[in-house]
């Protein structure tokens, strides 16, 4: 396969991923935006919420105050913000109309209408949109681009490439979002335990959905260690690093089967994962969750460098 | 000007041909006319069959307009533009070959001289080089026109890399789709082997030096191109690579494509990009699009370019008057195709005749395109008219002139119904161990009443074209 085409591909499937954080995020942020607030009035979490997405600073410079609708159309529409659904959609998309050829008439498909619908609600009145209906659509539309891979994409390179950006995005989203939260919801660290705390984790379930999944995995009451276990440590919920991190194994290990060479990228994984399938949660919190995430983020990226070198630019190791 | 020529029409009843057509058209309610348009969009845009136009404002993605009428030719009537078609590809080639060796037609004062060697599409740097079955251009589109009904003209022929072949494969694709009776009721030939012959006729001239399996790709300039979509729909129907220059290099004696595996060789380069961006070893040396040393690799046989560098020569105004001489020249056969009569104003005698008679002519540029820098006589007013003159004495050998044509027409949905409407043909005529051409071609339509300009750039739609079967 052409080392530019798995390179479109798997920057198809990382922008899909971003999409989707987004959208989630935007539907956490109106939720909370319905919240009563401590001091008595209502709630605003927008700040975190632009906060997570590493584009509080962008928003400012443009908008000001962290107004809803402002938010929603920042997050949502804005062309110019590169994390916005709509840039989201459309780099994944361009990338998607470049490799044409190496994707299934059903997934270019359902990526294509997805973005022409995309350009109808930009046509749209935005007194008719609801907020709650555009992050909505937004996820099942990644879900319906996920299952048209899932089900008629060849098991060959391509595919895995695809699978790569997936795991490699969606373990950075996480870990971005729980550090996010950790840090910058908590206004001191006398909050922890606290009844504001307790909305906050929650709040961090509903970004992930896994608040049902969490109270059926873990029963009882909302405590850090639990949600931190959840969201880094747990094989069967599919956001967790470990998770992701076994996807970028699985389809490092299929190439590597493929080609029958093993890339750097692939060591690299194997050590990530091999590290985390030993961690307790414990461990986790002694060494610090900040410190411990800004460690994963920093060698997930390294897996992207390595499949970049390895992959993408045509050069065999 | 004379009477056009319907091609519904024979004589005030409706050519057995149409019959079926013309109750389908009369039989569809304005509703569902409506319906079946808007879903024809739709399924071209889903499919993502759009032209890309930047820098304009706007979409950038534009639909070429479809017309759900068909266009019909009957059995007798192709059977004749074919022969034609095959013979002037096949003479089109002989000339390349002829011009960039032994110039035997120059010596034999069949052709002038300078019309070849100061054309600007002359390509010295392939004077001597022998492609794979001496085949030049591989891909011929000839530009065909109706004026009565067994009176079809060349407007010009494509020999570099002619373009709109994906529409006229969508455009059967979805009036099979929308309309499934009209194929019971009409025994349409079909379009759908295109691809697999076009992949056979590149096969067919890979390099001496490939054994095996030839590694045939498609050169696109990327996807901001206007004709991407074209690009990238050949590729997958054919099963190939579609490569950008960035994709490419030359190491050795070869060119190679950087895969996820390491290099691998190309054989056969079907490239969508000009002469001029190839190699900027050998051509511009600011493109970017195109791979260093390419033309290296090219001379010595280590890989096939299709069309081949220089074949442009074949196809300007200029040299295009010639093409019934080359026929004889080369295959000793009368011309089956007519040209349409042309002054080269370069000849001072019939500069002359251009000059006093611009009210009546279509006058255009030798090199130009897409029905820009042109002077259509009968529809333009004294200013244009006393400036295209001008133009004409600063640089007479810029330019040539044709009497204006009366383009046949075909029945076209309009806001009011049904009317005719200007069209002409373009056949896709392919060369490599043979000659092929699948039985259509596009059919492209001018919207606008009365405009003679069907370019897509200038109110121009498309239709599906059928040809019907013996």
């Amino acid at each position: 396969m052409l080392s530019r085409t798995a390179s479109h591909l798997y920057w198809m499937a990382r922008y899909l991923e971003r999409a989707e954080t987004t959208a989630r995020l935007l539907q956490v942020g109106a939720r909370n935006a319905l919240m009563p607030d401590i001091g008595g009035g209502l709630r605003n979490d927008w700040e975190a919420v632009l906060q997570a997405l590493g584009q509080l600073e962008a928003f400012r410079e443009k908008f000001g105050d962290p107004v809803q609708r402002n938010v929603e159309t920042f997050l949502f529409f804005d062309s110019a913000n590169p994390a916005s659904v709509m840039s989201c959609l459309a780099a994944a998309r361009e990338n998607a109309r470049v490799v044409r050829t190496a994707l299934t008439s059903s997934v270019w498909d359902a990526i294509n209408t997805t973005f022409q619908e995309l350009q109808g609600f930009h046509r749209m009145e935005r007194s008719k949109l609801l907020v709650n209906d555009l992050a909505d659509w937004s996820l099942r539309s990644g879900a319906q681009i996920r299952g048209a891979i899932d089900a008629t994409q060849l098991r060959n390179d391509g595919y895995n490439f695809m699978g790569l950006g997936h795991s490699i995005e969606r373990g950075d989203n996480t870990a971005r979002l729980l550090d996010v939260k950790y840090y910058v919801l908590l206004p001191s660290l006398s909050y922890v335990g606290s009844a504001l705390d307790q909305s906050q984790w929650a709040t961090l379930l509903r970004s992930m959905q896994a608040h049902r999944a969490f109270v059926w995995a873990y029963k009882g009451e909302i405590t850090a260690a639990k949600i931190a276990h959840l969201l880094i440590l747990n094989r069967q919920f599919p956001r967790s690093l470990l998770s992701a991190t076994q996807g970028s194994v699985d389809h490092l290990d299929a190439l590597a089967r493929g080609y029958g060479h093993t890339p750097r990228a692939a060591s690299h994984a194997r050590g990530l994962l091999g590290e985390l399938a030993e961690a307790t949660i414990e461990d986790i919190f002694d060494e610090g969750l900040h410190q411990f995430l800004l460690r994963y983020m920093s060698r997930n990226s390294e897996i992207a460098g390595a499949v970049q070198s390895s992959y993408l630019e045509g050069v065999p190791e | 000007m004379t009477q056009t020529f319907n091609e519904m029409i024979d004589g005030g009843s409706v050519r057995a041909a149409y019959q079926s057509l013309e109750k389908w058209q009369n039989e569809m309610p304005a509703d569902l006319r409506q319906m079946k348009q808007s879903e024809a969009e739709a399924l071209f845009r889903r499919v993502g069959i759009t032209f890309a136009v930047y820098g304009e404002g706007g979409d950038p993605e534009r639909l070429i307009p479809f017309d759900m009428f068909p266009r019909v030719f009957t059995a007798d009537e192709w059977r004749k533009l074919d022969r034609g078609i095959r013979q002037r590809a096949a003479a089109l080639n002989a000339f390349l070959a002829d011009v960039y060796d032994q110039r035997e037609i120059i010596r034999a004062g069949r052709i002038p001289e300078h019309l070849v060697t100061h054309n600007e599409a002359f390509e010295r740097a392939v004077v001597g080089i022998r492609p794979p079955r001496n085949v030049w251009s591989h891909i011929v589109g000839i530009d065909l026109v109706r004026t009565g009904p067994d009176q079809f003209y060349v407007l010009e022929d494509n020999c570099r890399t002619p373009s709109g072949v994906s529409y006229m494969l969508q455009n059967r694709e979805i009036m099979m789709r929308m309309f499934p009776h009209l194929f019971v009721e009409n025994r349409i030939a079909p379009v759908d082997g295109y691809a697999d012959a076009l992949r056979h006729t590149l096969a067919s001239v890979a390099p001496k030096k490939c054994d095996g399996e030839p590694n045939v790709v498609i050169l696109t300039p990327g996807h901001f191109n206007s004709a991407y979509y074209e690009h990238s729909f050949l590729a997958d129907l054919m099963g190939v690579e579609l490569v950008e220059g960035q994709d490419l290099f030359v190491d050795g004696d070869f060119c190679w494509m950087r895969t996820t595996e390491g290099p691998k060789k190309v054989d056969v380069i079907y490239r969508r990009i000009d002469d001029a961006f190839l190699d900027p070893l050998c051509f511009r040396a600011d493109s970017m699009l195109g791979v260093p040393g390419l033309m290296n690799v090219y001379r010595s046989g280590g890989v096939t370019i299709c069309s081949a560098p220089g074949a442009g020569v074949a196809d300007d105004k200029a040299i295009y008057t010639f093409v019934p001489e080359m026929i004889r020249f080369y295959l000793g056969e009368a011309p089956i195709l007519e040209n349409v009569p042309t002054w080269q104003c370069a000849i001072p005698d019939q500069c002359k005749y251009v000059l006093e008679n611009l009210g009546d002519l279509v006058v255009k540029e030798v090199h130009g395109s897409g029905g820009y820098g042109m002077l259509v006589g009968p529809k333009a007013d004294k200013s244009q008219i006393e400036a295209f003159r001008a133009k004409i004495e600063e640089k007479p050998w810029n330019y040539i002139a044709q009497p204006t044509l009366s383009l046949s027409a075909c029945p076209t949905f309009v806001e009011e119904g049904v009317a005719p409407r200007h069209v002409d043909l373009r056949p896709y005529c392919l060369v490599g161990d043979k000659i092929e051409l699948v039985p259509g071609g596009l059919t492209r339509v001018a919207l606008n009443e009365g405009s003679l300009v069907v370019n897509s750039s200038q109110g121009g739609g498309v239709k599906d074209t059928w040809v019907l079967a013996e």
